[in-house]
């Protein structure tokens, strides 16, 4: 063998052992691998598959229709609008700048809208749409879409959003909508939806889980960017359910033009408690509540005397004055410390100790039993009345009639008002005297009624029922409890006091000397039965009284409240009114004669005959 | 020994005389390794009509296009005399080497590197050639290199550098990962044409020196990628994202994976270049731990088909060249893969013949094609081999 190959051989030898080392390297690399492979698919597999599954399925809600509020006779109070409007797409349109530029041309845009458009599109992934305008005019929209090839990206969609036809008349009533905070979204996953809203007031507010529904859910497959590729399933939500109230949006606007600035009334079916009309002036549209209220508006509506936004019916709080005084003639009649015959008698004034407490009449009524303190509305009489009875004893009659209790309308933020008691004011460290009693008998004093709770009482005394004042009549079309007199139980008074009340009440009206001579009804609605009720803001002096001062002579915030409760007919009650005028001066000369009014539309509204809507047939129609 | 080594005598007297004949090399073509290429891009195939959305259109058709058109020059290589090609070796390295010249100065950026030239209607990646043409040069040196030659240091300069220039010129791309590459299959081929194991050590020290400092060079990119790599979580949705998807994907497969067409991953965009680099993950997730080893398993014959052919050469020039694409294609299919299993940093090497893209099938095509002729002329002779 010759040395070359030699060599060749040994070279090849050592070629031959290295090529196998590598070899084996390789084999063991690729043996890593499978290893690799093994562990990634099999042994961690199924967290894999999850993370795979988490990768691919989106499930997003879908937002179901609100209900709507509807009238006693079915007119939408609150309802959906279609919302025209012009959403953006970055990704189509490119230059987002650019593009809004040319929309502002058509359609113009302030600054700060297009600066919030642009950082929207900035925070947002750019295939999700951003809202341009909301609310577009029929004519801005056919601008857009005629424009449409100057404007890539831009489309126009619908979507809806909350309307209120009766605008300011049903504000306090029906609520209003608006996003929900922080706060609200918790358990419900429907209230993350982008343009969601909630009830924040009102009906609104109250039946906000029923109106609202719940939401159904989709199961979207996506990809990497979020795009959707197919639907997988869907679980249909529950559309809200419409809710009917008691209220007659015709009334109600009727019962509002007749109620001036600082003006409230109550008109409730006397037998049932629905509330057929509750207006307060001034009030507010809750449909600006939809595109957002500015701070402009906020502060002109919070910095008025008169908010728009309070609803007095339910959360202003006043003395009841004279309108009180058959609570205290029921718990005197009750705890048996006279009899209805029994006569006092009024000098016009009224001395307890050092203390001397006036009548309104200067030279006094002479000698009255109750129906006469009543119709002549003698405040010596209550005063008498209320010393023998005891102040715990008029608040018990008073919580009976509905006064200082809860009264449970579906109204949030309702007030209980205040009855005061003896434990209430110890509760405060003070004492109570006898003194104060003899104020409270003529509903002056503590006292912090509301007018629903006065048209509450109204409504007791008219029927001898437990009413309370409800809203709600149906529920996705069903009626609920609480509609029919038979729903409600008896008060438990004699029907000899509550008739000896009734008729004092017809004597204010329909007799000679009764103190709302001005509250009769036309010819043909039959009889009303009342009492007025005068309330002071101000204390008047002794000076004042001697110089013989006049109320007409006072700044028009510090004259006395106007109050006037009602109902008719008197043989049948069926409705309740109460009405209170701020400052009104005096109960017989501005509430009596508004009551009246409200009473005589009420009683037309609902009077059975062609035109007019039939209270008693829809009352018949119910199961 | 004397009667082997006489049939040998004979044989080789033989194919002297045929001084192989077209056809007796076309016999000769090792038409089992080309059935076993077939099956590796039929793999791919598969993989790419799924990767485009189930339409051949989309990515599988040219696939099918250029492998086809590879194999016609795999073929046609094969049957080109290996010392042509061994004489023809060190004009073809210095070509490599004036490509990567050239993408330097005139090549198209793509992904913040510059790595591609227009040829015609194809882009060419020379990195990718520069791994051939690579192997080619030094086989040829080390097929000259005798006993006393390979002890003088002297003499493995000139090879040292014709490592070093190309490797040096990727990286200046910047393009690590082919970079390393490159720089590995040269050094295996220096082992395998003997060189000291101490050589190894020293170099080995020489790189445990260098590496510090040559990540204090490294672009942002690449340092990201070792960052990430060893933290993929740090950075979920920047960087180690694709590392992140390719795992779930991998792992979501199971052992018979989601079938044909079902790999939500990759379908649903959540796989990143899923055509490409992580066209492995889509066949994974499809197919199963079956599928992807089953895939491995094929690709691993490629590789020891190469390492045969590298022990069956009865020339230097031969083995060297079989044994470095062999080395090279092993490179492709480790990285890649160990890559998509967030075994090493992500880096933008494709699976050979699966993967869709051109270059890469035509320089791996034109190995092929090298091995080919290397195993048609396994025996012959080099009779200038020692001048």
């Amino acid at each position: 063998m010759s040395a070359a190959r030699k060599e060749e051989e040994a070279r090849r030898s050592i070629f031959t052992r290295r090529a196998l080392v590598l070899g084996a390297v390789q084999l063991g690399a690729l043996g890593f691998l499978g290893y690799r492979l093994n562990k990634l698919q099999v042994e961690e597999g199924e967290r894999y598959a999850t993370l795979a599954e988490e990768n691919r399925i989106s499930a997003r809600l879908l937002a179901p229709p609100r209900g709507r509020v509807l009238d006693r006779e079915g007119r939408v109070i609150a309802g959906s609008q279609l919302n025209w409007r012009a959403l953006i797409v970055a990704e189509h349109a490119r230059d987002v700048p650019a593009v809004l530029e040319t929309f502002t041309k058509i359609v113009p845009l302030a600054d700060h809208e297009r600066a919030r458009i642009e950082r929207d599109v900035r925070r947002r992934r750019r295939f999700i749409p951003v809202t341009v305008r909301e609310f577009l005019s029929w004519d801005e929209m056919a601008r857009i879409e005629m424009n449409a090839p100057d404007l890539p990206g831009v489309s126009v969609d619908v979507g809806t959003t909350r309307e209120y036809p009766e605008r300011e008349h049903l504000a306090h009533i029906v609520g209003y909508v608006a996003p929900p905070a922080e706060a609200d979204i918790g358990d419900d996953p429907l209230l993350e939806l982008p343009g969601i809203r909630v009830g924040r007031a009102g009906i609104e507010r109250f039946h906000d889980r029923t109106l609202r529904g719940r939401a159904g859910a989709i199961r979207l497959e996506v990809n990497a960017v979020g795009r959707v590729i197919r639907e997988l399933d869907r679980r249909e939500g529950q559309p809200g359910q419409d809710v009917g109230i008691s209220i007659d949006a015709e009334l109600q606007r009727a019962v509002r033009a007749r109620c001036e600035e600082g003006t409230s009334a109550v008109v409730l079916d006397a037998r049932t408690g629905e509330v057929l009309a509750m207006a307060t002036q001034p009030s507010f549209d809750p449909n600006v509540f939809n595109a957002g209220v500015s701070s402009a508006q906020w502060r002109q509506w919070t910095s008025r005397r008169q908010t728009p936004l309070i609803n007095k019916t339910t959360n202003g709080l006043y003395a009841p004055g004279s309108t009180f005084k058959m609570v205290v003639g029921l718990a005197a009649l009750e705890a048996r410390v006279c009899t209805p015959g029994e006569r006092v008698s009024c000098p016009g004034y009224y001395d307890l100790g050092d203390t001397r407490f006036h009548c309104h009449a200067r030279y006094g009524h002479g000698s009255l039993d109750m129906r006469g303190g009543l119709k002549y509305s003698c405040d010596c009489y209550f005063y008498e009345m209320a010393k023998r009875t005891g102040i715990d004893r008029i608040a018990a009659m008073a919580n009976r009639l509905g006064l200082g209790v809860d009264l449970e309308i579906e109204l949030p933020g309702t007030r209980k008002g205040l009855v005061p008691t003896r434990a209430w004011r110890q509760a405060q460290g003070k004492p109570w005297n006898l003194g104060d009693t003899v104020v409270h008998g003529i509903g002056q004093g503590f006292y912090q009624l509301t007018p629903l709770s006065l048209a509450t009482m109204t409504a007791r005394l008219a029927t001898g029922r437990a009413v309370q004042p409800h809203l709600t009549r149906t529920v996705g079309g069903r009626p609920v409890r609480g509609t029919r007199p038979e729903d409600w139980p008896s008060l438990g008074l004699p029907e000899r006091d509550l008739r000896l009340m009734r008729e004092a009440m017809w004597a204010v009206v329909n007799e000679e000397g009764g103190t709302a001579r001005t509250a009769r009804l036309p010819g043909g609605l039959g009889q009303l039965a009342g009492k007025t009720g005068t309330t002071q803001v101000r204390r008047v002096s002794r000076e004042q009284r001697e110089r013989g001062f006049r109320v007409e002579a006072m700044p028009r915030e510090w004259r006395p409240h106007a109050l006037f409760v009602a109902f008719a007919p008197y043989d049948n009650p069926q409705y309740a009114v109460m009405v209170i005028v701020e400052h009104g001066t005096s109960g017989s000369g501005a509430a009596a004669p508004l009551g009246r009014d409200i009473m005589a539309d009420t009683i037309n509204r609902f009077r059975q005959g062609p035109g007019g809507a039939r209270l008693a047939e829809a009352r018949g129609a119910r199961p | 020994m004397i009667l082997r080594e006489h049939a040998v005598y004979e044989r080789r007297l033989l194919m002297r005389q045929h001084s192989f004949g077209v056809l007796e090399k076309l016999w000769q073509i090792p038409w089992l390794f080309v059935l076993l290429l077939c099956a590796v891009a039929a793999v791919g195939y598969v993989a790419l009509y799924s990767a485009g959305g189930g339409v051949p259109e989309a990515y599988a058709s040219k696939h099918a296009l250029r492998f086809g058109f590879g194999l016609v020059l795999m073929l046609s290589l094969s049957l080109v005399d290996i010392r042509v090609i061994a004489r023809l070796a060190w004009p073809a390295y210095a070509g490599g080497v004036a490509l990567l010249v050239l993408v330097l100065l005139h090549g198209n950026v793509g992904k913040g590197a510059q790595r591609w030239i227009d040829v015609g209607p194809i882009q060419l990646q020379p990195s990718e050639l520069m791994k051939i043409v690579l192997v080619l040069g030094l086989a040829a040196w080390f097929h000259r290199a005798s006993w006393e030659r390979m002890g003088n240091p002297l003499f493995l300069i000139p090879p040292a550098l014709a490592v070093l220039v190309p490797v040096g010129l990727i990286l200046k791309q910047p393009n690590l990962g082919t970079a390393l590459i490159t720089g590995m299959v040269g050094a295996a081929m220096f082992w395998a044409a003997g060189v000291r194991w101490w050589k190894f050590a020293i170099l080995a020290a020489g790189v445990g020196f260098a590496a510090p400092i040559a990540y204090e060079r490294l672009h942002d990119y690449q340092r990201a990628r070792i960052t990430t790599f060893l933290d993929p979580e740090s950075d979920p949705l920047g960087a180690g994202y694709n590392i992140i998807q390719s795992k779930i994907a991998l792992g979501s497969g199971g052992m018979w994976g989601k079938g044909f067409l079902q790999g939500t991953q990759g379908h649903l965009n959540f796989l990143p270049e899923k055509q490409t680099d992580f066209i492995f993950t889509m066949i994974a997730e499809e197919f199963g731990l079956v599928g992807a080893l089953g895939t491995l398993g094929l690709l691993a014959l490629v590789i020891a088909f190469a390492m045969l052919v590298a022990l069956r050469c009865r020339h230097q020039f031969g083995r060297l060249l079989a044994l470095g694409l062999g080395m090279n294609f092993f490179l492709y299919v480790f990285v890649n893969i160990a890559m998509v299993t967030g075994s090493i940093p992500v880096g933008g090497v494709p699976l050979p013949l699966i993967s869709h893209g051109g270059s890469a099938m035509l320089t791996v095509m034109l190995g092929f094609g090298l091995l080919g002729s290397a195993y048609v002329h396994r025996d012959a002779e080099f009779a200038a081999a020692r001048e």
